[in-house]
């Protein structure tokens, strides 16, 4: 084992790591306003995916991911406008069964829609064995830019809910509902932004990492449980510790490819998903205070 | 209420033997194949809705615990221990009369675990494993339990497809027929169609009789007074926790009794019975037929899978029943099958307030 081959694992892990980040603080965002959680967020990762590729056909990339971002967030707003704000105070189990069906519909629609091929956008710059050697290691210049944008993705989305009215007002929204809504906040709206918003990131997730992994109709169910299962390490809710604990699992699962076949590379992170659950199921980061007067 | 429950049971029965008949004597024994299929996916929703409707926990990994049965049974009677004989165990377990000699259709002798042997292996994996997954995992509640079940079928799945034991994506093939008494063999044997239909049926009455008991007991009303309020159902003294374990490992075995007795029937198994997509369908049938309404998850259960393996949905089968579960959880989260559901709908056309939500 060189030092090289080290780093390398290094930073493939730290890019998977960072894209799992994106799809858990999704998860976050909806959890933090309504306190669901939305099983079809993998959905909206392969719908910005699938969108961009077939748009790029005729129109050139840039162009093409910011119209399926838009797409994207449109069709979260309706999926929380037709299936989930008319509801009067659902029951977990049943929030569970329908953005499960949910998922399992989007899906279904890709298939008909598109085919079940694997899909892909080009580069978005150099092509894919160009690389940049930095000490002996080689980078795609792709990870670079999927590190860069979901780097500024978190960056922005920290300023807008700590420095911003809206942002502001959807905090005001998970920390207690009611006294939200006693001082003027419309808590349904709150709620349909929070999913425009997670659609939104979930897509641009799906657009920059499409040339990496490539992309189909059924990649979402298996991004989705990685987010989720980042989501809760860093505690459900936490989109700061996300990043942290998506860096985690990201360099977790590039070096256990070292112990164990590829095949068993996700029963490992769900492995460890349900180790977490079983012994610290407030995450890594929460504060024992905090977790005795939670319910799990 | 006791004479009832029973009445219930004959009309089954009667049904049953209905369907046989009218079958045979139209000409289409055929029908038979997937109705025998369906009896044995019943059985995992019947089991299921125990857990769901009754104990109020969800499971989103039951096709683990069908493919833990079905995967070990095939594993174990096509598995050749023949260049093993002189070894210990092998040689153990030989002269124990637990092995069976017999040869393959390409005339190669195979020396295999008897089936019954296979069976019981099953069964003792299964709830040892259910036991373990179980005692952790019902601790967790809402989103956590859900994920965390969800993530046990999907290692089951890892574990199946990944593994060259397990025949990767290939699955297992070439499993022989479950013989019982007299001569008479769980098979895809076309000659024995009437009689495993029967077999096939006469676990799901089995398991029925054995579930309706069950919910009437005591053991009945503390899972339902835990289902209203776990809290209240412990200051009575209810042991939650073992309830709710033992509920789920219950539901586990009938899973996997249906996994073996299916994958006998089938003469294989693929990994796709691992599959989420599968657990995902046996919940939605518990939801239709009405979370605790073992006969309403019953008859969805053998409906739903019967026209679904008939291929009536054609290549819509996951959007159909991805589309029902939503429809039923927006419209009618108490199922479909029960009393009252009309006056339910019109309060809900009229836009009556009484209506109950929950």
């Amino acid at each position: 084992m060189t030092l090289e081959l080290l780093f390398q694992y290094l930073v493939a892990g730290i890019t998977y790591g960072i894209i799992y980040a994106i799809v858990a603080i999704g998860f976050n965002i909806i959890y933090n306003t309504t306190g669901i959680i939305n099983f079809a967020q993998g959905e909206f990762v392969m719908l910005g995916g699938m969108t961009a590729v077939t748009l790029n056909t005729f129109m050139p990339v840039p162009l093409a991911i910011v119209a399926a971002v838009l797409i994207t967030m449109i069709i979260g707003a309706l999926i929380e406008i037709i299936f989930i704000r008319w509801l009067d105070n659902p029951t977990v189990l049943r929030m569970i069964i329908i953005t499960i069906g949910l998922s399992i519909l989007i899906r279904e629609v890709a298939l008909h829609v598109w085919d079940e091929k694997v899909r892909a956008l080009p580069y978005f710059s150099g092509t894919a064995t160009s690389s940049i050697s930095i000490k002996g290691v080689y980078i795609s210049p792709q990870v670079l830019w999927v590190i860069g944008i979901c780097t500024l993705i978190v960056i922005i989305l920290n300023f807008f809910f700590s420095h911003t009215l809206l942002g502001r007002q959807m905090r005001a929204c998970s920390s207690n509902r009611k006294a939200a809504r006693l001082c003027g906040i419309s808590v349904q709206n709150m709620v349909t932004l929070s999913f425009v918003l997670s659609a939104g990131i979930g897509a641009l997730a799906g657009c920059i990492v499409s040339p990496i992994t490539y992309i189909q109709y059924d990649s979402g169910t298996g991004l989705a449980i990685k987010g989720f299962t980042v989501a809760i390490l860093g505690g459900l809710g936490n989109s700061m510790a996300a990043v942290a604990a998506g860096l985690i699992l990201g360099v977790l699962e590039s070096f256990s490819i070292w112990i164990l076949p590829t095949a068993y590379k996700d029963a490992i992170s769900i492995s460890i998903l349900l180790l977490i659950l079983f012994v610290r199921p407030g995450g890594l980061f929460g504060s024992r205070e905090a977790l005795s007067l939670k319910e799990f | 209420m006791k004479r009832l429950r029973h009445l219930h049971i004959v009309y089954m029965a009667l049904l049953i033997v209905g369907i046989q008949v009218v079958t045979s004597a139209t000409d289409t024994a055929y029908f038979l194949t997937q109705l025998t299929m369906s009896a044995y996916y019943s059985l995992i929703i019947i089991g299921l809705s125990l857990v769901m409707g009754y104990a109020g926990q969800i499971s989103i990994g039951h096709a683990g615990f069908f493919a833990i049965g079905g995967y070990l049974s095939a594993f174990l009677t096509t598995y050749n221990l023949l260049p093993y004989q002189e070894t210990g165990i092998v040689a153990f377990l030989s002269n124990a009369g637990l092995l069976v000699f017999s040869q393959d259709i390409y005339g190669t002798d195979l020396l295999t675990v008897h089936p019954w042997c296979a069976f019981i292996s099953a069964i003792i994996l299964t709830t040892s494993i259910a036991y373990v997954i179980g005692r952790p995992v019902l601790k967790l509640k809402g989103h956590y339990l859900a994920m965390a079940t969800l993530g046990f079928g999907i290692i089951i799945f890892r574990i199946v497809l990944g593994s060259s034991y397990f025949g990767e994506a290939d699955g297992l093939s070439d499993v022989p027929g479950f013989p019982l008494i007299g001569g008479v063999e769980i098979s895809g044997n076309m000659s024995a169609r009437i009689v495993n239909y029967y077999i096939a049926w006469g676990l799901v009455i089995i398991g029925m009789v054995l579930l309706l008991n069950l919910v009437k007991s005591r053991v009945g009303r503390a899972l339902r007074s835990i289902h209203g309020s776990e809290d209240a159902a412990k200051a009575m003294g209810v042991d939650a926790a073992k309830y709710k374990l033992h509920t789920f490992v219950l539901s586990a075995v009938f899973a996997a009794v249906a996994g073996v007795m299916l994958t006998h029937y089938n003469g294989g198994i693929g990994p796709s019975e691992a599959s989420v997509m599968k657990s995902v369908r046996y919940v939605a049938i518990v939801a239709i037929g009405g979370m605790a309404n073992l006969w309403g998850a019953l008859i969805m259960g053998s409906v739903l899978n019967f026209l679904s393996l008939r291929g009536y949905f054609g290549s819509m089968d996951d959007a159909v029943f991805g589309s029902i579960l939503i429809i039923i959880m927006l419209f009618a989260p108490q199922g479909i099958l029960r009393k009252g559901i009309l006056k339910d709908l019109r309060n809900k056309l009229t836009g009556n307030p009484e209506v109950k939500q929950s």
